[in-house]
């Protein structure tokens, strides 16, 4: 394919929708709890993200400031207890947009948790989690990046509220609630 | 509370990780617990999470696990609930890339994105399509077209980024979508409004003329979406970057516009796009301004975002970026230490003497803890600083040194090294303190790449020193300590002591002699070699196999090998005729953190492949140079073609690369009717047999040269002709019956001096070379040159020689030298002197060559 460009040479953004390169939430050892990597040409085996994901862990963990540039990815993560969460990009990719999808991951991910972010609880909502990943990101491309639209493409399991709880509607307002808190501040 | 009285149970079960230590093949066997009726949904969702979170943990099935557990999840179709459902999309996406048979599912999937229930539509179809093979999809295409224009925004979004997926694999076929995606930019919900304008810009992309007629009618729609916005930005800022006359105009007030948003993202992205433009944009001052804004954010992301960009404005405008030194420096303690260094990094780069010392004490404090990828950075900056500030050499070397003794990555290593490296190139004073510092750091070096390298700049940079003799000490440690690679370079840079330093010769022949001795015999050799040309005393040789030695391409002196041996291993090799290792351009200077690039490999690489499939390629020698492709078609046209020359010692090969953009043809028996110059002479001509929709192929054509070099100047007709199959655009199928010839006009081209001549500027050396070819025949003439300017002149010239703009010195009157190698194997060298007088420019040529004819015609070229 010599017809085609080898790359852009200039600085500017590709203008692609497959901007997310991976997504993966550890634990406090840094092991891992879930993770996609979704570009076909980096880190392609397990054993590659593995070793990506110690690297990343170890550079993160302690320094909490959210974003760091790392083997040619932009990273930017959050954490909370015992869960970190990541989100990459190409080294070349606008951090907001990378921001933004982050938050979309651990909005969703806390709503989902009805705000009890922590490992012991992620991994009984094992299924939820697996499915909002799949509504945030589609190959690498962005799907959604609104928590309480995410949330409910989830399918919530109803029954999973006890009697006398809230409600879907309820957890959703709440969630609006915190949203705008999150905002104001 | 009862699911926590169930978490409860669990953690007593098994430890509070209900999937710690799962095993596959337990796993597999719950699978089976999907036949059961009815199904239960939570104990099923559950087995699935399992299987899933197995895979995600990067555990591996065979075909047959995978093909089993796929077939035993098919049964959970049955059960109507929601959340088993999606779990088992899931699934079936993740099994899918493993299992056989997958598509055995496509009827249930299309019937649950066909049908009722919302919830599963959306997922149905980002399942069914990751499933699905070109020839299925055509069964399918209706309900896509359905389903992108679907109210539902979720369902349109997944519709039109299974499209996107798609595209790759089948793109004409989703080229058919692009109407139904048109109507979707303009939806109300955000995310279908990007997804649809990525998808219509994807099918453009090879379409620039269409892509001008999106941007320009969406940049004046009200995109509400930020997303899509960023992505509109994307394509104006490409558009801008290609286009060169002031049609862009309207792009870049867009852009300018978008600086108003009210989102961060769109801000932002408007911001570098202004900032990273070739062209530059009126006024940078508001993109500026915004970024200025963001360094002082709360959020890293931001600050980084902000002072990331601004870095990159470094180089092209200083002062803009001086102007927001205030906010960088509250950025120098930032906590996040990326963020940190870029700022001082770029503080540095903008700054006056008089900082320096404070931000390098400031960097000192944290350079521990940044990334290997920001301390390059950190490198790099102080690297520009050398040569910004000579007076400040000893404090940077000193802290380059320190350094160079933490941890670190070769990357990392090597960057420092390069930086010490280019203090000792370009400052004298530095040199002393530079090479202690290198020689210090190669006693304790891991990485031979390195040690070696240094090795060499010692041993070119040591014997100009004043006290030549301590560096012997160091290096003769090395053949002493190190391993085999490490020795020879040991051994070549000793023997570059005994060559410039007569005083210390009888010395370095001690020393050879004994690595005569070596166990390697890369050492020995070259000990016995270096030994054997200094016993010589002759100057010419010492120079031409110690001090200056002629580096050919190592990839294509490869190849000429092999080809040599396969065609004539009784004939000499003439390494002469390999193009020579390019001389790396400088990069640009710009305070940016390190992006991966792909090796660039030189054009003559990428070629000599494709070249290969000439029948008696062999026979022409080795390539002596190909020259950069030209386009011989517009570029909107139904067949694109360009050039390339292929120069050889005596034959010259003609690559036409061409491109079929029509999808409904099929060409068969491509071939170029050439109508070359006289004298030129055709030898071959190798047609493409078949060329498809946006395949390249290309059609050789190998000639011989004249054999008086004064005749290989001239011009060149050519024209494509054809045998044209119509096919269905589709599947590519021809359709039945006889296809018709056709031909296709080319512009014309010309064979010129810079075409054959390999030249490079002249370099230190130039006028001793130029005294020495003193008795080698010369040809002079004097020419009154069209242009005004002489600066303008003397670039023409150089263009008209295949020089480099390095050549050209002097200010009132320009003077260029050069010299190169002609093809064939002839050295030849020139020098014209350019001056501006009351007739215009005049300029005199003069070309020396011990080939008289070779002369004549650098001076015909011109003229």
């Amino acid at each position: 394919m010599v017809h085609k460009k080898i790359a852009m040479e200039g600085s500017l953004f590709e203008p692609t929708l497959y901007i997310v390169k991976g997504m993966c939430i550890l634990d406090n050892d840094g092991n891992r709890i879930l993770a996609k990597y979704y570009d076909p040409n980096t880190l392609t085996t397990a054993k590659e993200q593995k070793a990506f994901e110690k690297n990343l862990f170890n550079k993160t963990h302690r320094a909490n400031a959210e974003i760091i540039m790392l083997d040619g990815f932009t990273c930017v993560y959050k954490n909370n207890v015992d869960l970190y969460f990541y989100v990459m990009g190409s080294s070349h990719e606008n951090e907001l947009i990378l921001q933004s999808v982050l938050n979309a991951l651990y909005e969703s991910v806390s709503i989902l948790l009805r705000r009890n972010v922590e490992k012991r609880i992620i991994l009984d909502n094992l299924d939820a989690v697996m499915l909002a990943f799949d509504e945030i990101c589609d190959g690498g491309v962005i799907l959604d990046s609104d928590p309480t639209s995410i949330v409910s493409r989830t399918a919530l399991r109803t029954e999973d509220v006890p009697l006398g709880e809230q409600t879907v509607a309820q957890v959703l307002q709440s969630a609006k609630e915190q949203l705008k808190w999150s905002l104001l501040k | 509370m009862s699911s926590f009285k169930r978490d409860k149970k669990e953690e007593e079960d098994t430890g509070g990780n209900p999937y710690q230590n799962l095993d596959k093949t337990i796993i597999l066997q719950e699978a089976r617990y999907f036949n059961e009726t009815p199904v239960n949904p939570r104990k099923c969702s559950h087995i699935l999470s399992k299987i899933l979170y197995l895979l995600n943990q990067g555990e591996k099935l065979t075909t047959q696990e995978a093909t089993d557990a796929f077939f035993a999840t098919t049964k959970l179709f049955q059960s109507k609930d929601v959340m088993l459902r999606r779990m088992v999309y899931l699934c079936i996406k993740e099994l899918s890339k493993l299992a056989q048979d997958v598509i055995i599912v496509t009827s249930s999937l299309t019937k649950d994105m066909t049908g009722k229930e919302d919830l599963y539509r959306a997922a149905a179809i980002r399942a069914l399509c990751s499933i699905t093979d070109s020839t299925m999809l055509q069964a399918i295409e209706r309900y896509m077209k359905q389903a992108i224009v679907d109210k539902n925004p979720a369902v349109s979004s997944a519709a039109l980024v299974s499209a996107l997926h798609l595209s790759s694999t089948a793109p004409d076929l989703v080229k058919r979508w692009a109407n139904e995606a048109q109507e979707g930019i303009n939806s109300d919900n955000a995310m279908v409004s990007y997804h649809a304008l990525g998808l219509v810009a994807a099918t453009r992309r090879n379409d620039k003329l269409s892509t001008v007629k999106l941007v320009t009618r969406l940049a004046k729609s009200p995109i509400k979406s930020p997303y899509a916005l960023c992505l509109l930005i994307r394509l104006a800022a490409q558009l801008v970057e290609e286009d060169d006359s002031d049609a862009s105009q309207p792009y870049i007030e867009f852009i300018e516009c978008c600086l108003r948003h009210k989102s961060e993202m769109v801000i932002y992205e408007a911001a570098h796009a202004i900032v990273n433009l070739r062209k530059c944009a009126r006024d940078l001052a508001p993109a500026v301004s915004v970024l200025q804004l963001f360094c002082g954010s709360s959020k890293a992301s931001l600050r980084l975002a902000g002072a990331r960009t601004l870095a990159r404005l470094t180089a092209k405008h200083p002062a803009a970026v001086a102007a927001c030194a205030v906010d960088l420096e509250n950025l120098i303690s930032d906590p996040n230490r990326s963020v940190a260094t870029l700022a001082v990094t770029t503080l540095l780069a903008t700054g006056a003497e008089s900082s320096i010392d404070r931000l390098m004490k400031q960097i000192s404090s944290f350079v521990s803890e940044i990334s290997d990828e920001f301390k390059i950075v950190v490198v790099k900056a102080i690297r520009r600083l050398c040569t910004k500030f000579p007076r400040k050499h000893q404090s940077l070397a000193a802290f380059l040194a320190g350094m160079l003794r933490d941890e670190g990555g070769l990357e990392y290593k090597a960057a420092i090294a390069d930086a010490i490296i280019a203090l000792v190139e370009e400052n004298p004073d530095a040199k002393e303190t530079g090479l202690a510092h290198l020689c210090e750091f190669i006693e304790d070096c891991e990485h031979t790449t390195l040690a070696v390298r240094i090795l060499h700049l010692l041993g070119r940079e040591g014997p100009k020193s004043r006290q030549p003799s301590r560096y012997i000490r160091f290096i003769y440690n090395r053949v002493i300590l190190e391993s085999g690679p490490v020795r020879a370079a040991a051994v070549s840079a000793v023997a570059q002591f005994g060559a410039q330093r007569p005083e210390l010769l009888p010395n370095i022949k001690v020393l050879l002699s004994r690595c005569e001795l070596d166990d390697e015999d890369e050492v020995r050799d070259r000990a016995i070699l270096y030994n054997a040309i200094l016993e010589t005393g002759d100057p010419q040789l010492i120079n031409d196999y110690i001090i200056n030695i002629q580096k050919p391409n190592p990839v294509l002196l490869e190849r000429a090998l092999r080809d040599h041996n396969e065609a004539q291993p009784e004939a000499r090799f003439d390494i002469m005729a390999i193009p020579t290792e390019e001389e790396k351009q400088a990069k640009e200077d710009i305070v940016e953190v390190e992006v991966r690039k792909p090796v660039q490999a030189s054009i003559e690489e990428i070629y000599s492949e494709q070249l290969a499939k000439i029948p008696g390629i062999e026979k022409l020698g080795p390539l002596f140079k190909t020259v950069p492709h030209i386009d011989l078609t517009e570029p909107e046209t139904e067949y694109r073609v360009r050039l390339l020359k292929h120069i050889y010692a005596r034959h010259l090969v003609l690559q036409f690369e061409c491109i079929n953009t029509l999808n409904d043809q099929i060409l068969e028996q491509v071939h170029v009717r050439l109508e070359p110059p006289q004298d030129f002479e055709i030898r071959t001509i190798v047609p493409c047999q078949k060329l498809v929709y946006d395949k390249p192929d290309s059609v050789f054509i190998v000639l011989e040269y004249p054999s008086a070099y004064y005749d290989s100047l001239g011009t060149f007709g050519a024209t494509l002709e054809f045998v044209v199959h119509d096919c269905d655009p589709n599947t590519g199928v021809p359709d039945s019956g006889e296809g018709y010839a056709d031909s296709y006009p080319l512009e014309e081209f010309e064979m010129g001096c810079a075409d054959q001549l390999r030249a490079k500027a002249g370099l230190d050396d130039w006028e001793q070379a130029w005294d020495r070819a003193e008795r080698a025949p010369e040809a002079t003439d004097t020419f009154v040159l069209p242009q005004n300017d002489i600066n303008e002149a003397a670039k023409a010239v150089c263009e008209h020689l295949g020089l480099p703009k390095a050549a050209i010195s002097g200010d009132a009157v320009k003077e260029i030298r050069g010299g190169g190698i002609f093809r064939g194997g002839a050295p030849v060298l020139v020098r014209a002197r350019i001056a501006s007088s009351s007739a215009g420019v005049t300029m005199k040529l003069a070309a020396r060559s011990p080939r008289e004819d070779l002369a004549q015609l650098l001076l015909a070229a011109v003229g």
